[in-house]
C-alpha cells in the first residue's frame, strides 16, 4: 500500500473530490473502487414502526483510528492495493446524509473490488463506532447484525495472500 | 490510577462517559475491576457490565475479562460496534 488516509470527522464529504484527489496524485491507477454509506430512512429491524428521521454516530477516539489502520493493512496484505482512503462521519446525520466512504485504488478491478468489500464487511464489525436511530418519538442504539457478522466471516474462509 | 471509558448504550444506562480510579494491587483482571465499579457504584452497574455482550478494551485493544489491568491502563467498555 502506497498511502492510506482515515478521516474521523463531523463534516460531509465529497465523492468527486475524494476520486480526482487519488486519481491526480498517480498515474499508475487502474481502477478505482469505492463504497459510500448512507443514512436509510426505514430500519430494518424497525420497518412496521416509524421512519428514522436521523442517525447519531459515535466513536472511541484513538482506538477507532487503529482499528481502521489495521483494517486497511490487513486488505493490503491480501491484495495488491495501491491507495486507500476511508472516512466516516460521527455526530447527528439526517436521512440520506453520507456515513461512510471507502475507495481504494489499485492496477486491476479484481483488488480494487474486493478490497473495498472487505474493508466495508470489517468496518461494520471490527471497528468502534456505535449507531443511535432515532425517529419522531424514539431513540434506539442498533444492535449489531448477525449477517455483518457472517459477511466478516466468511473473509476468514477466502484468504489468499498475494 | 486507571482511566475507565464508557460508551454507546453503556455510557447512557451508567450516566457515565469517564472516570480515573486507583487499582488496589489485588484488582489485577477485568473481571476483578468490573467487581470493583459495582462496588463503588452500586448494584445496579451489575446488570449494565455483567451483561454477556459487553466487550472491554485494555490499552485501546479488544481484551477478555481475564485478562491483566493495572494502573495507567486505559479500559473501555462497550457494546458490540454498529457502525458504517
Amino acid at each position: 500500500m502506497r498511502s492510506l488516509k482515515i478521516s474521523i470527522q463531523e463534516q460531509d464529504f465529497s465523492i468527486d473530490d475524494e476520486c480526482a484527489v487519488m486519481r491526480a496524485v498517480h498515474k499508475d491507477i487502474g481502477a478505482l473502487a469505492t463504497f459510500t454509506g448512507l443514512v436509510r430512512e426505514l430500519d430494518d429491524e424497525n420497518s412496521s414502526q416509524q421512519s428514522v428521521s436521523s442517525l447519531y454516530l459515535e466513536h472511541y477516539p484513538g482506538m477507532t483510528e487503529k482499528n481502521l489502520q489495521e483494517i486497511a493493512e490487513e486488505a493490503d496484505l491480501r491484495w495488491p492495493i495501491l491507495d486507500i482512503v476511508i472516512i466516516h462521519r460521527i455526530g447527528e446525520l439526517k436521512v440520506s446524509e453520507q456515513i461512510v466512504f471507502v475507495g481504494v485504488s489499485s492496477m486491476h478491478r479484481e483488488a480494487a473490488f474486493a478490497a473495498c468489500a472487505f474493508i466495508m464487511d470489517f468496518l461494520k464489525t471490527k471497528a468502534a463506532f456505535w449507531k443511535k436511530s432515532i425517529t419522531e418519538n424514539q431513540e434506539r442504539w442498533v444492535e449489531a447484525k448477525n449477517s455483518d457478522a457472517k459477511a466478516t466471516e466468511k473473509w476468514a474462509e477466502t484468504k489468499h495472500k498475494r | 490510577m486507571a482511566t475507565v471509558h464508557y460508551f454507546a448504550s453503556i455510557r447512557e444506562k451508567l450516566g457515565l462517559s469517564t472516570e480515573q480510579l486507583e487499582l488496589p494491587s489485588q484488582v489485577d483482571t477485568v473481571n476483578a475491576l468490573v467487581a470493583l465499579l459495582i462496588e463503588q457504584h452500586g448494584s445496579s452497574w451489575e446488570e449494565v457490565l455483567k451483561k454477556s455482550s459487553v466487550l472491554v478494551a485494555v490499552n485501546q485493544s479488544v481484551v477478555s475479562f481475564t485478562s491483566p489491568v493495572t494502573n495507567g491502563d486505559e479500559v473501555a467498555f462497550f457494546p458490540p460496534v454498529t457502525g458504517g
